[in-house]
């Protein structure tokens, strides 16, 4: 018995919809832990080289980690894994709620599925009971509908997994959705599981996840809890959620505004935590075991539409209120439902459409390609690209490509000005004075994320401190130095994504560590006593490291030509100074660019395309991917 | 004492769910456990906590007597009990449940765990002063 996990792999073979269970090895939870790392090892090891990301060969992974249901803080992650759509390289998007620790009570730590359906199915989950089921009533409906009928038929009781309009058309930024207001949002998940003909999955469990001393996990849970409660975060951060970010990132000028023309927003009061609170808020929704929970979900009025919404959270803020200009929080909220319920992800949707009008404003896209004027601003601009996405009609079908392909099939400059890293949509923070989170950007291994390192306290307040007590820190609207560009902005990098990513690993979330300080050593106390394979927090960073280089490994294998010119952003970045805003002028040079991938490359071990090399494979556990890559 | 819900401050996390299993079954395990938590999604858009507020409906109807008071909570007796379910039936809160593991039905003993662990003070323990008077 593996203590911790609930013990079994699940696998499903759409295509000759067959059903295999089979035992979780134990090395496998030992050298990588579970979450992102079960998805890094799969991937790696078991995909065809060379497939299409909708090839039915193609892999839709869903780990959870050895904390994933456990009694501590904030226990509900679910990671999903696949051949990048975006990139086609490696992709994992995870998601919070309640779905993770529902498959683990039903047996399941992992569910692989391949294969296709000729007819959309959903796959339907009773502990020990799995079917594929016919879905073809549900074909065709949006994310948050499909989940309430799903549950108005199989009991609410099930945790539910859907896919809207755009997973079903392949919009490659389409999510996965759960919860009424939860998403896998990035690298395309959702549009793997469309090609899947995969409407759902349903998954209830009865079962119990077995621990190694429970007495003890239960005292060291409650202690967590007890902790995190202490922190001053709790009452300080927790109101507002992920939304409080907002007034910090425009004072210090990280805020993407105009498609990246800019990084400060004079609305943003109007569209920040406050005015959540203010003017949307219902209630606060939380993740399974979750003490600070971020969701905030509420109601929203526009001249476009009214809806319930959960959000918007402060990526979706900065994309739709910073980027496409939207300025009050209703419209970026009724924006945030229909990205929702057509299954798209608000960031790389924001993004798109923030490129689209600057197009169109200066008449490489016109009214013609289009189909109507759009607008920064404009709410209505918004809604009309949304729809013609998911359902990728007219310019919904160029917008739906993702910001790289559409700007290179468009062309006339418009590449320099699309705002992404190897296909992956650039996320929520303006780094053209922020060498270390830039840097995290260019080397995540899904492409512009900032969920794999998050270093943006280095650059601008010169060290690093949990975001509530960074963001409580007095900030004002004047002008930023330049931030220092040195080795360390790559040491800063590495050590953030290591510590972020282990949390996706374990199947937690990073939250209270990251936005409230709670200390990272907790994390590996209650690994060790819930899984009886005691580790100390370097230990379980060891392995996030091992990770990091497969990951790595897996792109460089499959994208063709992969090395250091992929890991640059488009030449806005290094060629335009910010227009205005406390940041106003600044700009890094392609040079600077340069030596930050350098001082990257050798911190890591790799070699000076960016390429691991084969001593540094073998020197963290993965001599049998040393031999896989050629220039290494 | 008793068992009070503070609907508006339930985000709806299920600690207390996953507390009460560990707790009583000693299992990490919320299908077990002996309270519900309602979510109303996507309108109204809120939390109902159904939990046991020891309001004896169960007992007052039970035909064997099997369901007896101690120490503020309501008891099923499982010699006396002969799982006819109709406390389950009448449960006003439809929080008395029947368990695959066990033959008789289960209900909340008061140990007052889900309070003691919701970190969100959604459920507290209060004195129940009319019962006490009474």
């Amino acid at each position: 018995m593996i203590y911790g996990y609930a013990g079994v792999i699940l696998r499903v073979d759409l295509s000759n919809a067959t059903v295999r269970k089979e035992p979780l090895p134990e090395s496998l939870a030992e050298n990588f832990i579970g979450g992102r790392g079960f998805v890094a090892k799969m991937l790696y090891d078991e995909i065809p080289s060379g497939i299409g990301p909708y090839d039915p060969e193609n892999m839709l992974i869903a780990a959870t980690g050895p904390l994933t249901g456990h009694f501590l803080p904030a226990s509900g992650k679910t990671h999903f894994g696949t051949k990048s759509p975006a990139t086609g390289g490696y992709a994992d998007s995870n998601m919070g709620g309640h779905f993770g620790p529902q498959m683990k009570y039903a047996g399941y730590d992992v569910l692989v599925i391949t294969g296709k359906t000729e007819n959309p199915s959903y796959l339907y989950i009773n502990d020990d009971t799995v079917e594929i089921r016919p879905a073809a009533k549900y074909w065709g409906q949006g994310s948050i509908t499909a989940e309430k009928n799903f549950k108005d038929h199989l009991g609410d009781d099930y945790q539910m997994i859907t896919i809207g309009p755009a997973g079903e058309n392949r919009v490659r930024y389409a999510c996965i959705s759960h919860d009424f207001g939860r998403q896998a949002g990035r690298t395309g998940v959702g549009a793997v599981m469309g090609s899947k003909n995969l409407k759902a999955i349903a998954v209830k469990g009865t079962g119990s996840i077995p621990v190694a001393d429970l007495k003890e996990a239960y005292a060291k849970g409650k202690e967590a809890y007890q902790k995190v409660k202490a922190k001053p975060g709790f009452e300080g951060w927790t109101p507002e959620g992920t939304a409080g970010i907002t007034n910090w990132t425009n004072e210090v000028g990280v805020f993407p505004t105009r498609n990246f023309q800019t990084s400060y927003a004079e609305h943003y009061k109007n569209i920040n935590g406050k005015a959540i609170l203010d003017r949307l808020k219902i209630t606060d929704k939380g993740c399974f075991g979750c003490p600070t929970p971020c969701g905030k979900y509420g109601h929203t009025q526009t001249p476009s539409g009214s809806a319930y919404v959960e959000g918007p959270e402060y990526e979706t803020i900065a994309l739709f209120g910073g980027n496409c200009v939207l300025k009050t929080i209703e419209e970026v909220a009724y924006a945030n439902y229909l990205c929702d319920e057509l299954g798209i992800d608000t960031i790389s949707a924001g993004v798109v459409i923030g490129w689209a009008i600057e197009c169109f404003k200066k008449k490489i896209l016109t009214r013609d390609d289009i189909g109507q004027e759009i607008d920064f601003s404009d709410l209505d601009s918004v809604v009309y690209l949304l729809n013609k996405i998911a359902k990728r009609e007219g310019i919904g079908d160029l917008l739906a490509e993702g910001v790289k392909v559409a700007s290179e099939k468009t062309g006339h400059g418009s590449e320099r000005f699309a705002i992404h890293v190897k296909g992956l949509e650039w996320s929520g923070y303006e780094c053209r004075n922020a060498p270390s989170m830039m840097l995290a950007y260019l080397t995540a291994d899904v492409g512009a994320h900032h969920n794999r390192a998050w270093v943006l306290g280095h650059d601008v307040a010169g060290a690093w401190t949990n975001v509530h007590d960074l963001i409580a820190s007095e900030t004002e609207n004047k002008a930023q130095p330049k931030a220092v560009i040195s080795d360390r902005c790559a040491e800063y990098v590495i050590e953030s994504q290591h510590k972020r990513s282990l949390f996706d690993a374990l199947g937690n979330c990073r939250l209270q560590m990251m936005e409230l300080g709670f200390e990272a050593e907790h994390y590996a106390e209650l690994y060790s006593v819930i899984t009886g394979m005691t580790k100390s927090w370097e230990e379980l960073l060891k392995i996030s490291e091992r990770i990091w280089h497969l990951t790595r490994a897996f792109s460089v294998r499959e994208i063709s030509g992969f090395g250091r010119h992929l890991d640059f952003p488009p030449a806005r970045l290094y060629e335009e100074p910010i227009a205005d805003g406390p940041n106003q002028g600044h700009v890094i040079s392609k040079r600077e660019i340069d030596d930050l991938l350098t001082w990257y490359y050798t911190a890591r071990g790799w070699n000076n395309n960016g390429i691991p090399t084969k001593e540094t494979l073998m020197s963290v556990g993965l001599s049998g991917v040393a031999g896989d890559l050629e220039g290494g | 004492m008793e068992l009070r819900a503070i609907h508006e401050n339930c985000s709806g996390c299920s600690t207390c769910r996953l507390a009460c299993a560990i707790e009583n079954f000693k299992e990490v395990n919320p299908s077990k456990s002996l309270l519900t938590i309602e979510a109303r999604f996507p309108a109204p858009g809120d939390y109902r906590i159904h939990i046991c507020d020891q309001c004896g409906e169960c007992a007052d109807n039970c035909p064997e007597d099997a369901i007896y008071l101690k120490d503020g909570a309501f008891i099923v007796d499982p010699d006396t009990c002969t799982g006819c379910l109709i406390c389950v039936e009448v449960c006003p809160h439809d929080v008395m449940f029947e368990q695959k593991h066990s033959d008789v039905p289960i209900k909340c003993n008061l140990c007052g765990e889900c309070a003691r662990t919701c970190p969100r003070d959604a459920i507290v323990l209060v004195q129940d002063i009319e019962r006490e008077v009474a």
